[in-house]
C-alpha cells in the first residue's frame, strides 16, 4: 500500500519545528510502524534529506523507548500496543497519517520525534526504590507474600516508562506513571517500610518537573500499552493521604 | 585477594559503561561501597538497556522444589551445557552466588511469581532436569533490570553515581598500559569528550547484531569492546554465538528485528513438522500420525526441552529437508493444543498470556487456535573480551562483565543463565574483585588534560570526519543487511571450511565498499542517528573477520559451534578435546590482518569430560 505521512520535523530543542509531508511506498501489512518509517528514511536518504529521528531500541514493546503520537493518539490507539508493535495491517492504502512527538512541558523535544523524558528518571530517583544495599538480605522465601498481592504488584510493575500517559493527558499529568511505581511497591512487604517517604517525595518531584494535575479524564489508561489501570491512581491517593500527617526527613 | 579500606574507597573513581543488568548492578554496588562512579549508556534512560527484553527467567539452585537441585548440579549443568568449553572455577563461583541474587532481588521488591502459599514459584528451562528458574510472568528481564536500576538511581540521588545517558563510548584510553579512561560522544550534541578514572568497567552487552537480524535491541553493538580490542584487549571465542530456537520467523526484506518467543514456552508447547515434504495443509488438518515431533523422537529424555543449540540445529535440519512450514518454508510449529486440553486455556493464559498476545499482534494469528510458527535466530553471544578470574582483561584496570565478557557459558549458554551471570558479576563478584586491582595500582587522580586523552579524542574525531566525508550512495543500514547475510550464510548455525574462507573474502570486500560508498547525512556536531549507525556498522565490518577466523580455527563441533566436517554419523556434534580444550583469545594486529591466537588451556579437575548427550 501507499501512504501519505505528515511528520513533525524539528532540528533541535531551540528550533520551532514544522510538519513535512512525505510519501511511503510499497508498505506491506506485516511491517511494524517503525519499519515503515525505516523504509521512508531509506528513501529520504537517497534523496539527500536527513532521515526522521525517533527513539526506539527493543522493537518488541518492552523497553519503552519508542513514542510517537499517531493520528493524535500516543502509540496509535491499538489497545495494549506500543508503536513498535503496531503493524501496518491496521492502516489501508491511501491513508494519510499524522506523526508527532509526545508533547508535554516536561518532555522537551530533542529532535524531530524524540523527546527528553529524563523527568521520569528524576521522579523515580526521588523515592522509587527500596533502600537496600547489596548483601545483607534475608532468604527470598523468608517472608511469604500472598499470590494475589504479588500479582497486583506485578500488574503495576509492568509499566515501561514510555510516557504515553503524559502525552495523552490534557493536563500532561504523570499520575499513572508515578502511581504505578507507588502501587507496585505498596503491595509488597519490602516496599511498605518506606511507603510514606516514597509517596511524598515522588509526588513532590512530579510537581517540580512541571507535570499537571489529574482531573480524572482517564485518557492515560486508554493509551497505556501495558494496560495499567487507573485504580493505581486511587491507590496512590490513599497512600498519599495516609502519609500526609506523617513527618519524613 | 587484596582489599581497599572503607575510608579509602572514596579516593577511587570508576567508569562503568553500560547499565544493563551487569552494569547497573555493578555501578550501584560499587557506589554503595563508597567508590565514585560514572555510568554511561546510549539509550535515553538507564532503564532501557537491552536486558529489559529478557523474558523467561533467571536460574538459581535454591532447591525450593525439593527436586534434588544443588550448587553442584547447577555448576555441572552449566559446564555441560557449555560443552566443556568454560572455566571450572568461574562457573562454580557463579553457581555459588546465584542464590544470593534471588534474595537480593526479592529485597528490592522484584515481583517474582509466587505460589498460593506465598512462596516463590519456579519453572523449567532447557538443558536441566530440575525446576530452578525464577520468573516474573514473561517479563523477568524487565523486572530484574528495574530492580537494578532502582538501586542505581538511589545512588544517583545520593550523588555517588553520575549518570550519562545518550552517551556512546568511542574509545578506551590507556596510560602506561593501564585502562584509565574513555572517550565518548554525546549523542545529543555530537560533542567528543573524555572521562578519566582509576578503572574502567565494560558492561556493554553482546554482539549478536553482527548477523543484523537478531532478537537483540537495535542499538546493541560491538563498538565498546571492539575499540578495547584494538587497544590490546584479547577477544575470546568470538565464534561462540547462540542461535535461539524459538523466534518468530523472518517475513520480508524490510524486517528490522526478529522477535523471541521465550524458551519457557517449550515447557508446554510441542514442536513438530509434517512428516511429508511440502505438506501445505493447515496444521489443524494434519493428523497426529502424519506429524513428526522430532525433538521428542530424537531426544526422548529431554524432548522439547533439549538445549538451544541442539533444538536450533534440528529445526534447520527439518527445514533443509523441505519439511518446514509457513510462507518461506523456514519455520516449525510450536503447538499448545495438548497443553490447552490438559490444563485448560486459563492456565496457559496465566503462564504465557503476554507472549501469546505479542505473537498475535505481530503475526495476526491466534496461538490459542493455531500453532505458533517459530524459527531460530541470533540471540546471545558467549564470546567476548577475555577476562581472568577477577573479571579483569589482559589490560590492567579494564574489567569486563555480563554478556560482554566470555567467561561462563563456554560454547553454549543454557536458558535463564545470562541474567544470572550479569547480576552475579555486577552485584557480587566485581565489587569485590576490583579492589584487588585498586589495592595494587593505588588511586592516581588522573586528569583528562593528559596527552593520551588528546590523542584518543583526535583519533575518534578523525574517524567520524572520515565517515562523513565518504559521501557515497548506500546507507549504513544496507551494508549491515549485507554483512548479516554473509554471516548467517557462512558463519551461522552450521559452518564449514569452504564457507568460512568465502566469508573471509567477502567481509573485507564489503568493508572496502563501505568506506568508498557509505552515505551519512546531517552533521557530526548534532544528534545524528545515521552517523551512530554507520559507526557501529563500521566496527561490525572489522569484527566479523575475527569471528570468521575463530570459527575456521576451531576444527571441532562443540555447543553452538557446529562445523559440518566434524559430526558423528547421526549428525551430532563431534568435539575434539585433545586439540581444542582451550579458550581461543585473539590479539589485534591491524585491520584486515589475521589476529594472533593465544590459547588458554582448560583444565577440568572436578568434572569429567563427557560426550554431551541429551538422548
Ligand atoms: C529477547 C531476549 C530474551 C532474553 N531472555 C533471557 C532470559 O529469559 N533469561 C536469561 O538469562 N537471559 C535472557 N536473555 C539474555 C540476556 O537478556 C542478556 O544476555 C543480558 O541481559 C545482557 O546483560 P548485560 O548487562 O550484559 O548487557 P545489556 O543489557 O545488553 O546492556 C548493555 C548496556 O551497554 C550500553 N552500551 C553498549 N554499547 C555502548 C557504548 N558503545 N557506549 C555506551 N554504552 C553502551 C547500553 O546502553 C546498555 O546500557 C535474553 C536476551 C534477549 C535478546
Ligand atoms: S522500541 Fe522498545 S518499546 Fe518500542
Amino acid at each position: 500500500m501507499n501512504l501519505t505521512l505528515h511528520v513533525w520535523r524539528q532540528k533541535n530543542a531551540q528550533d520551532k519545528g514544522r510538519m513535512e509531508t512525505y510519501q511511503a511506498h510499497d508498505i506491506t501489512p506485516d511491517m511494524s510502524f517503525l519499519e515503515m518509517l525505516d523504509v521512508v528514511n531509506e528513501e529520504l536518504v537517497a534523496k539527500g534529506i536527513e532521515p526522521i529521528h525517533f527513539d526506539h531500541d527493543c522493537r518488541e514493546g518492552i523497553c519503552g523507548a519508542c513514542s510517537l503520537v499517531i493520528n493524535g493518539i500516543p502509540h496509535g490507539g491499538k489497545r495494549g500496543c506500543t508503536t513498535c508493535e503496531l503493524r501496518m495491517r491496521n492502516f489501508k492504502d491511501g491513508d494519510e497519517i499524522y506523526v508527532e512527538p509526545f508533547r508535554a512541558r516536561a518532555f522537551p523535544v530533542v529532535k524531530d520525534l524524540m523527546v527528553n523524558r529524563s523527568a521520569f528518571d528524576r521522579i523515580l530517583q526521588a523515592g522509587g526504590f527500596v533502600s537496600v544495599n547489596t548483601g545483607a538480605v534475608p532468604d527470598g522465601n523468608a517472608v511469604p507474600i500472598p499470590k494475589t498481592d504479588a500479582d497486583r504488584a506485578m500488574d503495576a510493575a509492568a509499566c515501561i516508562g514510555c510516557g504515553a500517559c503524559v502525552a495523552a493527558c490534557k493536563n500532561a499529568s504523570a499520575m499513572l506513571f508515578v502511581a504505578a511505581k507507588v502501587t507496585h511497591l505498596a503491595w509488597l512487604p519490602q516496599g511498605k517500610v518506606e511507603r510514606e517517604r516514597r509517596v511524598k517525595k515522588m509526588v513532590a518531584q512530579m510537581d517540580k518537573e512541571g507535570f499537571g494535575n489529574c482531573t480524572n479524564y482517564y485518557e492515560c489508561e486508554a493509551v497505556c500499552p501495558k494496560n495499567i489501570r487507573v485504580e493505581v491512581i486511587a491507590r496512590m491517593n490513599r497512600e498519599y493521604l495516609r502519609a500526609l500527617p506523617k513527618k519524613i526527613e | 585477594m587484596k582489599l581497599v579500606n572503607p575510608a579509602n574507597k572514596r579516593k577511587y573513581h570508576v567508569i562503568v559503561v553500560g547499565t544493563g543488568l551487569a552494569g547497573a548492578s555493578a555501578a550501584a554496588s560499587l557506589a554503595e561501597l563508597g567508590y565514585n562512579v560514572k555510568a554511561f549508556c546510549f539509550q535515553d534512560s538507564a532503564r532501557r538497556a537491552h536486558s529489559i527484553g529478557a523474558q523467561g527467567g533467571i536460574n538459581a539452585a535454591k532447591n525450593y522444589q525439593n527436586d534434588g537441585d544443588s550448587i553442584w548440579r547447577l555448576f555441572y549443568d552449566t559446564i555441560k551445557g557449555g560443552d566443556f568449553r568454560s572455566r571450572e572455577g568461574n562457573v562454580y563461583r557463579l553457581a555459588q552466588v546465584a542464590n544470593n541474587i534471588i534474595d537480593q532481588c526479592v529485597a528490592q521488591g522484584v515481583p517474582f511469581a509466587r505460589e498460593y502459599g506465598g512462596m516463590l514459584d519456579n519453572r523449567s528451562f532447557g538443558g536441566a532436569q530440575v525446576s530452578r528458574t525464577f520468573y516474573a510472568r514473561g517479563q523477568t528481564g524487565q523486572q530484574l533490570l528495574l530492580g537494578a536500576y532502582s538501586a542505581l538511581i538511589r545512588q544517583i540521588g545520593r550523588g555517588q553515581v553520575k549518570m550519562f545517558p545518550r552517551t556512546e563510548m568511542q574509545d578506551l584510553v590507556l596510560i602506561n598500559g593501564h585502562a584509565k579512561g574513555i572517550v565518548v560522544r554525546d549523542l545529543v550534541t555530537g560533542k567528543i569528550e573524555s572521562h578519566a578514572a582509576d578503572a574502567v568497567v565494560l558492561a556493554t552487552g553482546g554482539y549478536g547484531r553482527v548477523f543484523n537480524l537478531s532478537t537483540m535491541g537495535l542499538g546493541c553493538n560491538v563498538t565498546a569492546v571492539y575499540r578495547a580490542y584494538k587497544r590490546g584487549a584479547l577477544f575470546a571465542n568470538p565464534c561462540f554465538t547462540q542461535i535461539h530456537p524459538t523466534c518468530i520467523p523472518y517475513s520480508g526484506e524490510f524486517q528490522s528485528k526478529l522477535t523471541l518467543m521465550s524458551e519457557s514456552l517449550r515447557n508446554d508447547g510441542r514442536i513438530w513438522v509434517p512428516k511429508k515434504k511440502g505438506d501445505q495443509r493447515p496444521p489443524n488438518r494434519i493428523p497426529e500420525d502424519e506429524r513428526d515431533y522430532y525433538l521428542e523422537r530424537k531426544y526422548p529424555s529431554f524432548g522439547n526441552l533439549a538445549p538451544r543449540d541442539i533444538s536450533s540445529r534440528s529445526a534447520k535440519e527439518v527445514c533443509d529437508e523441505g519439511r518446514g512450514v509457513g510462507p518461506t518454508g523456514y519455520g516449525v510449529y510450536l503447538d499448545f493444543a495438548d497443553a490447552i486440553k490438559r490444563l485448560g486455556k486459563h492456565i496457559i493464559e496465566q503462564r504465557y498470556g503476554n507472549l501469546f498476545e505479542m505473537y498475535h499482534l505481530i503475526t495476526d494469528e491466534d496461538p490459542y487456535e493455531v500453532p505458533m510458527r517459530i524459527y531460530p535466530a541470533s540471540h546471545y553471544t558467549m564470546g567476548g573480551l577475555w577476562v581472568d578470574y577477577n573479571l579483569m582483561s589482559n589490560i590492567p584496570g579494564l574489567h569486563v562483565i555480563g554478556e560482554a565478557n566470555f567467561s561462563d557459558h563456554g560454547a553454549n549458554r543454557l536458558g535463564a543463565s545470562a541474567l544470572m551471570q550479569g547480576l552475579a558479576d555486577g552485584y557480587f563478584i566485581l565489587p569485590y574483585t576490583i579492589s584487588d586491582y585498586f589495592a595494587r595500582a593505588g588511586a592516581q587522580n588522573i586528569s583528562t588534560d593528559r596527552a593520551e586523552f588528546r590523542a584518543a579524542e583526535n583519533e575518534v574525531e578523525d574517524r567520524i570526519k572520515k565517515i562523513m566525508a565518504v559521501n557515497g550512495r548506500q546507507t549504513a543500514e544496507s551494508f549491515h543487511k549485507r554483512l548479516g547475510t554473509i554471516m548467517w550464510e557462512y558463519s551461522g548455525m552450521a559452518r564449514n571450511e569452504t564457507g568460512l574462507k568465502k566469508a573471509l573474502e567477502l567481509i573485507p570486500a564489503l568493508r572496502e565498499e563501505f568506506w568508498k560508498d557509505v552515505k551519512v547525512l546531517g552533521e557530526a556536531e548534532d544528534m545524528n542517528q545515521t552517523l551512530e549507525r554507520a559507526g557501529r556498522v563500521a566496527d561490525f565490518l572489522e569484527f566479523a573477520e575475527i569471528f570468521a577466523y575463530d570459527a575456521l580455527n576451531r576444527e571441532e563441533s562443540c555447543g553452538a559451534h557446529f562445523r559440518e566436517e566434524y559430526q558423528t554419523e547421526d549428525g551430532e556434534a563431534r568435539r575434539d578435546d585433545k586439540r581444542f580444550a582451550y579458550v581461543a583469545a585473539w590479539e589485534y594486529k591491524g585491520v584486515g590482518i589475521k589476529p594472533e591466537l593465544h590459547k588458554e588451556p582448560l583444565d577440568f579437575e572436578n568434572v569429567e569430560l563427557a560426550t554431551r548427550s541429551y538422548k
